[in-house]
């Protein structure tokens, strides 16, 4: 059964949503013959006034929540039992912005970035906060509203006609909720699977390991002749849909779409820029996705911030991974042009007790924390080298400036062209717009007009 | 009228051109009881000439249906080679009725109507939504009446951990009065409050204003309990994060049914069992016709009210005579879901051919075929895992330590919706968010093509699987490999056109009787990914 969109079929295809079977349309002018490492941009613009800035949005999702004290709201003067056995604070290119001892390379292009030192919406459960950190509203309604990515995929896809589904999750989904809400499952992200750090990123559905093509096209043309029932009942609506999205899903098979997950045909050197880590080269594929204009990405963190227990150690591993990561992804979208229109945003959701919990089971963690955190920002339309906000002397409040999930996302959205206030198509025909209208009273700081 | 339905038949009797006969019996249909009679009626005023499915149809249908799981192999077999024509359908249904997996099936269905998930966004917690599932299974396996079901889980109290049925007031997002209405009226009346007026909701909403919900000293638990002292203006127990409640303009004395009659409330009765008096009796409107319709919609793939939860004046049932005598035989047995199950399966009406031989969409919405609609998420890959052999991880990764579902357990019989894998939430199982129907999604995407044609997830079953294994390796001739890989895939024997194809498969030049082992593995992706295997027909 399909939700009713309040949108006949036509409307749908004079607005340009892909095709009603599914998420991929056939769109091969964007991978030219040549198409490799040196793919056209169709992605770069230089932003008019009243253009959309951001024309793509790479979200690094750091599931889990990563403490905001030990990365980029360090507090050198807080403590032992803040700050654990930390000791070094560094500081940026930029006057007033210092992140903690991990992150050596972001703070080289602390330019590019800004860091929201004020997030806050003091929920403290994984899931709700997922949700709120992702939909700005309120759950507690009949249905749940879409993620940010699927909104994205709604309303930028008019423009968008690629063969890769306009909302895509590096390697794995969240799972937190369904994020594709009441958009239903066209806008459900997709999810990767492989590991874009080995061999050869195995894209789940897309790169099959040890099939050649042949085998491809032969079992193919098997599977045509074996469709009996298919054959039988051609006219039938489900079936006839069924066999176009199937037919979408080879052009991403046997056609161009799998060349841009095969990171082979990037530079050794810049690879290793990334790091020869899973959470480097979903980076680096995230660039290659941009580059052919996919509006929405999220790198959903590998292995996640949950640092209940075996806090500092993993902390210590974890961090200079997403330091290599995230600085080359800025520095490398510079260079080829892509900074200005792709939006990078990159936190959990939510931060971590400022207070290191020394008992046990804990033994040195740190537990779930959603009245201050903090937040990066870059590109797309955001300036960098500012910090947004503030919180106080042990970051355990906001001291100045909150800013709210409706906060951030509006201006993800002002920024991406998305009008917060427009209505979305609700299936059961009741009103609902993309952000919470300002009479639900959902608390607001306003939107990141400083830095935009 | 019978000379009407006689005449239609003798009509469909003549021999068609079109679909193969692998999926049609040559049987004439003859109206098998009051249902064929009242389904045949419209059908000839349509012209629409319906057609028995053959036996290999049935038997896939129906397992499928009744139990959510395939025929193995054998079964297949014998039910198809079983000369007793007159009644081995008849036979089969029962035998099938009385399978443990007709309650894990079930209670997967009402799984998506109960909410039953321990995390976002009802977040019933762990022990919770297994305790309610726990019950849910119980009363099927029971053959619990409906509607002592049902008052079961308005009239509950007591501990979410312990008491089941509680779970029915916890799970809900929304839990104000009015929310919990809704969810009342959605899930037992099959209607939804988003169409009534306001007062309509605020009068029912009084019922379900004097619960409350209370922490003990165990982690999570929480008691249901009738709080007489809670009214709508002070309803602190409610969810602390609910809006405004818009019930107040009703004095808390006074509740109205739907129907417009008004009750003063009693200080020494919950109010719950008042609204559930009303509501579980044959008389009420509302309550009878949504569980006939319900079942109706499950096993013929739409509801003579279609949505089947949608119910309201201006979306009328399609053929109102066979819903009103569902719901006579519903009343007539005493809530034997069992029996209305019994009755429609024996029904020539469900067994018609899905190949439609006129318009499909006029010929399923009155009944004409059957519905061919894709498997659900967690059959299609309980069935993938049984042709075979292997099985998938299910986990909940929130919250610690997670959860892990034994190898063997099939994904039909997990109890919470938080429990899941990739495959079930690509396939579009239900987010068990609203206890709508529509929150299951049977449609293949392109997403899900990519999934079944080219994954290392369906490959290394197809591969690894060491049911597909002991048919590749058994040492049989190519032919009586063919035919086993069909049966257990398909629940029949293949045509000699398919018989033909597959033998002819392989690299080209090589003898037929060498078939290399990924030459069979394609053989069995190729009818994995048919529309015969990913679909009910």
């Amino acid at each position: 059964m399909t939700l009713s969109l309040p949108m006949s079929r036509r409307e749908v295809m004079r607005v340009g949503l892909f095709s009603l079977t599914g998420l991929l349309l056939d769109h091969r002018q964007l991978f030219g013959a040549d198409s490799g490492s040196q793919v056209q941009p169709v992605n770069a613009v230089a932003a008019g006034p009243g253009a959309i800035k951001a024309k793509s949005v790479i979200q690094i999702f750091l599931w889990g929540g990563m403490s905001h004290n030990d990365t980029w709201d360090p507090k050198p003067d807080a403590g032992y039992d803040y700050n654990g056995s930390m000791k070094n604070f560094l500081p940026t290119i930029v006057d007033g912005i210092t992140v903690s001892e991990w992150f050596p390379k972001l703070a080289k292009q602390a330019d590019k970035y800004s860091l929201i030192h004020s997030m806050t919406h003091r929920n403290n459960g994984h899931e709700t906060a997922a949700y709120l950190m992702q939909t700005a509203h309120m759950p507690g309604e009949r249905l749940a509203y879409p993620s940010v990515g699927a909104v994205f995929a709604f309303f930028q896809s008019k423009d968008y006609k690629g063969l890769i589904p306009p909302y895509v999750v590096l390697t794995q989904p969240q799972g937190r909720f369904s994020e594709e809400g009441f958009l239903g499952p066209r806008f459900k992200p997709f999810a990767t699977g492989g590991d874009p750090n080995a061999n050869r990123f195995e894209v789940e559905g897309v790169v099959a390991r040890g099939i050649p093509d042949e085998r491809q096209k032969n079992r193919r043309d098997l599977l045509q002749k074996l469709n009996t029932m298919g054959s039988a009942m051609a006219a039938s609506p489900q079936l006839t849909a069924s066999e176009e999205a199937k037919k979408q899903a080879y052009e991403l098979i046997l056609g161009e779409g799998r060349a841009v997950f095969d990171l082979s045909r990037e530079k050794a050197e810049l690879r290793d820029r990334y790091g020869r880590h899973t959470f480097g080269q979903d980076c680096l594929a995230a660039r290659r996705m941009v580059e052919v204009g996919v509006p929405y990405i999220v790198i959903n963190y590998p292995g996640g911030w949950d640092t209940h227990k075996d806090h500092f150690q993993t902390m210590a591993r974890q961090c200079p991974q997403l330091d290599q990561g995230l600085a080359a992804l800025l520095e490398d979208l510079k260079d080829h042009g892509l900074l200005d229109s792709t939006l990078v945003w990159c936190c959990g959701e939510f931060g971590r007790t400022p207070k290191v919990d020394w008992q046990p089971p804990w033994n040195g963690g740190r537990n779930h924390y959603g009245n201050v955190f903090s937040a990066l920002v870059a590109g797309g339309g955001f300036k960098g080298g500012h910090v947004v906000g503030a919180s106080d002397a042990k970051a355990e409040e906001v001291k100045d400036r909150p800013v709210y999930p409706v906060d951030l996302l509006g201006s993800i959205y002002q920024l991406g062209g998305i009008d917060a206030s427009a209505k979305l198509p609700h299936p059961m025909g009741q009103d609902a717009h993309v952000l919470p209208p300002a009479a639900e009273g959902v608390k607001s700081g306003g939107l990141l007009t400083e830095i935009m | 009228m019978t000379a009407i339905v006689a005449s239609l038949l003798v009509a469909c009797a003549a021999p068609t051109e079109a679909a193969p006969s692998v999926f049609e019996s040559p049987v004439t249909p003859t109206p098998e009881g009051r249902i064929d009679k009242l389904v045949l009626a419209k059908l000839s005023k349509l012209g629409i000439p319906p057609v028995l499915c053959s036996d290999a149809v049935f038997v896939r249908r129906v397992y499928l249906d009744v139990l959510g799981t395939l025929p193995t192999a054998k079964e297949a077999r014998e039910f198809i080679q079983d000369p007793d024509t007159k009644s081995k359908r008849r036979l089969l249904i029962d035998r099938l009725l009385a399978r443990d997996e007709f309650a894990e099936y079930s209670a997967m269905k009402w799984g998506d109507i109960l909410r039953i998930k321990a995390e976002f966004p009802v977040n019933l917690w762990p022990n919770a939504a297994q305790a309610y599932h726990r019950w849910v299974l119980a009363s099927i396996a029971e053959d619990k009446p409906y509607d002592k079901f049902v008052r079961e889980m308005l009239t509950a109290s007591g501990s979410n951990f312990r008491v089941g049925p509680v779970n029915f007031y916890r799970a809900i997002q929304n839990r104000t009065p009015d929310g919990i209405a809704g969810a009342v009226a959605l899930t037992f009346m099959g209607t939804r409050t988003e169409s009534w007026p306001t007062n309509q909701l605020a009068g029912m909403a009084a019922f379900f204003s004097q619960i409350g919900y209370k922490p003990t000293r165990e982690w999570k638990e929480e008691v249901v309990f009738w709080d007489p002292l809670s009214t709508n203006a002070e309803a602190s127990n409610c969810a602390s994060n609910s809006s405004t409640l818009t019930a107040t303009n009703i004095a808390p004395q006074t509740a109205v049914f739907p129907g417009g009659k008004r009750v003063k409330l009693s200080p020494d009765r919950d109010p719950r069992k008042v609204f559930a008096d009303w509501l579980i009796t044959p008389r009420n409107p509302w309550f009878t016709r949504n569980i006939a319709n319900r079942v109706w919609a499950w096993l013929l793939g739409r509801g003579i009210i279609q949505e089947p939860d949608d119910i309201r004046p201006d979306n009328p049932p399609s053929n109102p005579a066979l819903l009103a005598y569902l719901q006579k035989e519903l009343v007539a047995s005493h809530y034997d879901l069992k029996h209305l199950y019994r009755l429609i399966l024996n029904s020539r009406t469900y067994q018609f051919s899905s190949v439609p031989r006129s318009d499909a969409a006029q010929s399923e919405a009155n009944f004409g075929s059957y519905t061919v609609r894709r498997l659900e998420a967690e059959v299609l890959i309980d069935n993938i895992n049984k042709v075979t052999g292997a099985s998938d991880l299910y986990t909940s990764a929130i919250p610690e330590p997670f959860t892990y579902i034994p190898s063997d357990q099939p994904a039909i019989a997990l109890a919470d919706g938080s429990i899941t894998s990739p495959f079930l939430a690509l396939f579009g199982r239900s987010a068990r968010a609203t206890g709508m129907e529509n929150e299951r999604i049977n449609k293949m995407l392109s997403a899900q093509w990519l999934h079944l044609l080219n994954s290392s997830h369906i490959q290394r079953k197809l591969e690894q699987g060491p049911k597909l294994k002991v048919i590749f390796d058994s040492g049989h001739k190519p032919p009586e490999m063919v035919e086993e890989l069909y049966l257990t895939i398909l629940s029949r024997f293949p045509t000699p056109d398919e018989a033909k194809i597959a033998a002819d498969y392989g690299k080209p030049g090589q003898p037929k009787t060498a078939k290399r082992r990924e030459d069979w593995v394609d053989l069995t992706w190729a009818l994995i990914n048919s529309s015969e295997f990913l679909y009910r027909h």
